[in-house]
């Protein structure tokens, strides 16, 4: 019963999201000015910042219920953890997609073994890996133990690559340093209205992506009861 | 706390009694080290002029994979033959169950270190036994065992398990794994300990984060 009200606010949300999407598209491809030295490629940036945010976001919200799953043991923070990487990991295929399209013109490399695309793609199977686990176990409450713990140990990832351009002399920009921002302002704003909007379309994806888990959850319960 | 070191050890030394019974692990793993070594130098003998470019990760994958055998059978043993369940129902604290399985795991990918570093030396024709390079391996393999045993205990209980424990564990274990190599290539290269600091400062970082994970998460992975 409680679940459709979920349902509703997700579907309100996606529309939502969606033009919220569709402004942050205007903002990067219209509003946002010409960059000076790289020109209109620049503009991959606005997609490539808010799907890094969202992935790494979406990783440090599977670690929050990974955490809360092991102290509670409640289902409920297994299927946030389960569906917040699934998510996570679909922004950070973009962010790395997009990151590469950015590199073949300005870098004149699809990829290349630095700091920052080196621990990227260790936080890509790290993760994939995590949805592998979850496959080879059949007991439900040990597939939700070992993911949790695997959740844990596989965020440390996350920071290392977050600061990778901050440790390690490397050929990707770092846009915000503790000093400020090396952006202008109209850029500034494109990003930041970006950045809501690819957040906005995370929250309503985790939404019906842990309502579709309680929804197969009742179905198997279903099917066993009439098994019986 | 003298009785908590007395559970470590008693887990430790049932192990090592084990391995000395049938000297099993150590001898697989130890062939095995061996084994890519020569396949490592089959594989670059005709491309690489300088042996001590690739020296490091050479070395460093041999030890990584023999460890991934050792860390396999740590577990899989204890669960075939039902000893693990003996072992969880001893009241000792499970966190201290995890000490000695990492303790033992770390000896005996230690003991197939401290045997191959001089076995490479002579087949690279490089001096690689040195106190730098010993103090790198032992920062190396210890973060290496302690998130190992975690996962080995994790792996012991799925389907395909012992394909799951390298998947699991190297991509973790890769930035280890990458200073290491980094830190010992340093060293080779005639740079101090206190040149390749950040290196080292990576590794120590490492050892002490993924020990603490492990030690406080092992108890939920042998709960059952």
């Amino acid at each position: 019963m409680e679940r459709w009200g979920v349902g509703k606010i997700a579907i309100f949300l996606h529309g939502l999201a969606g033009a919220a999407v569709l402004t942050a598209l205007y903002m990067a491809l219209v509003f946002a000015p010409r960059e000076a030295a790289m020109g209109d490629v620049q503009r991959i940036f606005y997609w490539h910042v808010a799907t890094a945010w969202v992935g790494f976001f979406a990783f440090f919200i599977t670690l929050i219920a990974s955490i809360a799953y092991l102290r509670t043991g409640r289902r409920r923070w297994d299927i946030v953890a389960l569906s917040s990487v699934e998510i996570g990991l679909a922004f950070a295929v973009i962010m790395t997609v997009t990151g590469s399209l950015w590199a073949k013109p300005v870098w004149n490399t699809w990829w290349t073994w630095e700091p920052r695309l080196t621990t990227v793609a260790i936080m890509l199977l790290i993760y994939a890996t995590y949805l592998l686990l979850r496959r080879v176990i059949e007991d439900p409450g040990r597939r939700a133990r070992f993911a949790a713990v695997y959740g844990i140990a596989g965020f440390v990832s996350v920071p290392i690559t977050f600061m990778a351009i901050r440790w390690w002399r490397t050929i990707h920009p770092v846009i915000f340093k503790s000093e400020g921002f090396d952006l202008s302002p109209a850029m500034l704003v494109a990003l930041i209205v970006s950045v809501a909007a690819y957040s906005l379309l995370y929250v309503s994806l985790l939404l019906l992506r842990t309502q579709l888990e309680f929804l197969s959850d009742e179905a198997a319960e279903l099917r066993e009861s009439l098994d019986e | 706390m003298s009785s908590a070191w007395q559970a470590v050890w008693a887990v430790v030394k049932k192990d090592i009694l084990a391995e000395l019974r049938t000297k099993e692990t150590l001898s697989m793993m130890l062939i095995f080290v061996l084994l890519a070594v020569f396949i490592f130098n089959f594989a670059f003998d005709l491309r690489v002029e300088n042996v001590r470019e690739v020296a490091p990760g050479v070395m460093w994958v041999a030890f990584v994979f023999a460890g991934v055998l050792g860390l396999n059978r740590s577990f899989i043993q204890e669960a075939d033959k039902g000893c693990l369940d003996g072992l969880l129902m001893t009241p000792v604290d499970r966190s201290l169950i995890y000490l000695g399985k990492m303790l033992g795991n770390l000896i005996f990918m230690l003991a197939v270190d401290a045997i191959a570093l001089p076995v490479f030396s002579v087949l690279l024709n490089l001096a690689l036994v040195r106190w730098d390079i010993a103090l790198i391996v032992v920062l190396g393999t210890l973060g290496f065992a302690g998130v190992g045993t975690l996962f080995s205990a994790m792996t012991a209980n799925t389907r395909a398990r012992e394909v799951m424990l390298p998947l699991l564990l190297f991509p973790v274990a890769l930035p280890l794994v990458l200073a290491a190599v980094k830190a010992t290539a340093g060293v080779l290269d005639g740079a101090s300990l206190g040149e390749v600091a950040n290196w080292l400062n990576l590794l120590i970082g490492y050892d002490v984060v993924f020990l603490t994970i492990s030690y406080l998460t092992f108890d939920y992975v042998v709960e059952s």
